[in-house]
């Protein structure tokens, strides 16, 4: 729709003079087409040492068995399915950003959905991990799976959570990452017909042969709405999924019917905290300052106080339940949680989810880079401290009292845990440097309709009500959406 | 002259390149294809291209993958190996859902990204068919077939009439090939 133009009042979504079409590509692949800076090399070098960690102590897992972990027989469960559902969670933003919002026609997402979804892949690629190193004997992971074998082909349970687990997460992946490569295509085209050599071979192989004709387009726009249609309940159920793991137990603190809409929220939550955490440092490194801009943090933020006060009010919600149920077993679990002896967990978890990002709705905050990415890290602690407190306060004091224990993670835990964040970083890192970290076509296509430049330009020429047009200068210099210098130039 | 088999029309902006599709049109020019970095919207019903069917395939794909759900399912659970779990019914229909629901989104998108490459003849490894290696970045181009639309210049002169900052007579179909 290059010929319409959007309402002046709305906050451009594109900032900076003279963007052209030529230039967006320019910018937006200047990290793929050169070599990587210093920040990168760090970055990827740190990155990688994690992920060494993270195989050093899986192999260990493998060799010595899973009672290197400090599990013990009343908690069966700790850090690894804690690790799992927070990298779960985590993995929620991209779909959630490249779905919905396309739904919703929010095209404020066109400039950051190439990275969520990636993010998103890599989460998963994380959490996948802890199933397969959790199960003991990972070699037999192919016992979850409804295949023919020799024990009179005994099928796998269906009624089962667990198994409706294996069939969410998989399918989330694989369709997560479908969804990603197809909306990857018209992008490692333009980075084929720019290369030369051998890079041109491989992004040639790459781009599946894209040309970027008529029908290609159409049909393309037409599996992404689709794909974002099927990928909107997938998202939503696969965190419902996780959340039934826990659910449709027996076990006081778990079994709680508010569990999936609980989940779906707090992994919404984590999952914008860990795409605010990783864009603020991308847009400054990679100069996509004119891309992201501060409408798209300030967005983002808004979202993380709506779903950080869903998450609080599901926890003021679980209490009164508790309480309100007149189950004594239910009632102390929760006592147990609040004032026993993980209590310093759960106000870790109340003050990082429920109490800090409250500090959004002050638009002095919402719009500053420095206290958002701090507060985005602190989301994604206290996430971690959730599920945390979900697994471990519910396990650790069960029906008898001689079998209640603490939980303490021996060095594989923590290795484990701080070697997926390296996978993590080592993945995003090496999809910055060879794919394009912006969605190329989707921002041009905001570019004659959502630019600050295109928006002057409508003010310039006087086509737009003369107080709308004000109202937009002004909001451009009172929100500091765009560089004072586009604001400065306006006033001339 | 006679060799020139394309002639290109490139365009800086995407509504001059709807005017000179317009333009094209009123003199009857024919008009092989178009070649843009970003999707056009409205392009369809101007070169008359029809609604993609794409949607129906998707759903009998999604059909399908529910039906594989239920009846591997019944067949595992109710047929072949039927098990007492605490006195419930072996066809216990509530706990199939979810996995019929995820086996129709797997079986959907895969189904319907599948037919889209076939259709586009989209594949791992297959030689770009480009014609001029800008429509990518940051030209929209307009293919006009050389040989079926004879009078040349006056294609031409329509062509940067309407806006084109470039008109190039191409000899090869393709130039990715080289």
């Amino acid at each position: 729709m290059s010929s319409h133009h959007e309402s002046i009042l709305r906050e451009p979504l594109v900032t900076g003079e003279n963007i052209t079409y030529s230039r967006v590509t320019e910018e937006i692949l200047v990290p793929v087409e050169n070599k990587p800076n210093k920040a990168w090399w760090i970055g990827f070098i740190v990155s990688v040492l994690g992920a060494g960690l993270w195989v050093f102590a899986v192999s260990w897992t493998f060799w010595f068995g899973i009672g290197e972990w400090g599990l013990n027989k009343t908690v069966g469960w700790a850090w690894d399915i804690t690790g799992f559902v927070w990298w779960v969670g985590i993995g929620h933003a991209g779909t959630l950003i490249s779905a919905v919002l396309l739904l919703f026609r929010q095209n404020w997402r066109n400039s950051i959905n190439r990275s969520a979804e990636a993010m998103t892949i890599f989460a998963v690629i994380c959490a996948a991990t802890y199933i397969i190193s959790h199960m003991g004997r990972p070699w037999l992971f192919t016992w979850a799976l409804p295949l023919p074998n020799q024990f009179g082909s005994l099928w796998v349970n269906f009624n089962s959570p667990l198994v409706w687990d294996v069939f969410a997460i998989s399918t989330y992946f694989s369709v997560s990452l479908v969804f990603w490569y197809t909306g990857l295509l018209p992008d490692i085209a333009t980075i084929r017909d720019r290369a030369k050599g051998t890079r041109r071979r491989v992004y040639s192989i790459l781009s599946f042969g894209w040309n970027g004709s008529v029908k290609t387009w159409q049909r393309f726009e037409l599996v992404s709405l689709i794909l974002a249609g099927v990928s909107t309940p997938l998202v939503l159920s696969v965190h419902t999924i996780v959340s039934m793991d826990f659910a449709t137990s027996v076990i006081p603190g778990w079994h709680t019917t508010i569990f999936p809409p609980y989940f779906v929220a707090g992994a919404i939550f984590s999952g914008f905290a860990m795409v605010q955490t990783l864009l603020l440092v991308t847009r400054k490194v990679m100069n996509f300052e004119n891309y992201i801009t501060m409408f798209h943090i300030e967005s983002m933020n808004k979202i993380i106080i709506v779903t950080g006060s869903i998450v609080g009010v599901a926890y003021l919600t679980e209490l009164f339940i508790a309480w309100y149920s007149g189950v004594e077993y239910e009632q102390y679990a929760f006592l147990n949680r609040v004032s026993g002896p993980y209590a310093w967990a759960y106000w870790i978890m109340m003050t990082c989810n429920v109490i800090s990002p409250q500090l959004f709705w002050f638009k002095k905050i919402r719009t500053s880079i420095a206290i958002s990415w701090i507060l985005s890290i602190v989301v994604n602690i206290g996430m971690w401290f959730e599920r945390f407190v979900i697994i471990v306060t519910s396990l650790h004091r069960d029906y008898l009292t001689s079998s209640w224990v603490m939980f303490y993670p021996t060095w594989v835990d923590v290795a484990i845990f701080i070697g997926s964040i390296g996978v993590f970083f080592t993945l995003f890192l090496l999809f910055l440097r060879f794919l394009p970290a912006i969605a190329m076509a989707e921002v041009k296509l905001l570019l004659k309709s959502s630019s600050d430049q295109a928006k002057q330009k409508l003010i310039r020429e006087k086509a737009v009500d003369q107080v709308h047009a004000e109202y937009y200068l002004e909001s451009l210099e009172k929100y500091d959406s765009v560089s004072p210098k586009v604001a400065e130039f306006q006033k001339v | 002259m006679s060799n020139i088999k394309y002639i290109l029309g490139h365009f800086e902006d995407p509504d001059d390149l709807m005017h000179g599709i317009d333009k094209l049109q009123e003199n009857n020019v024919d008009i092989y294809d178009v070649y843009t970095p970003m999707p056009i919207h409205g392009i369809e019903d101007k070169l008359g291209i029809k609604r993609s069917r794409l949607g129906k395939v998707a759903f009998g794909f999604g059909m399908t993958g529910t039906i594989t759900a239920i009846s591997m399912i019944t067949y595992m659970l109710v047929i072949d190996w039927p098990m007492n779990i605490g006195g419930k019914p072996h066809f216990a229909f509530p706990d199939f859902i979810p996995i019929m629901f995820e086996l129709t989104v797997l079986f959907a998108a895969f189904g319907m990204v599948g037919t889209y490459f076939f259709a586009n003849h989209l594949a791992p490894g297959r030689a770009p068919r480009v014609m001029d290696l800008r429509a990518t970045n940051d030209r929209f181009v307009i293919a006009i077939d050389a040989k079926t639309n004879t009078a040349h210049d006056q294609i031409d002169n329509i062509l940067k009439e309407a806006g084109a900052v470039e008109v190039k007579h191409n000899e090869r179909k393709y130039v990715s090939y080289e």
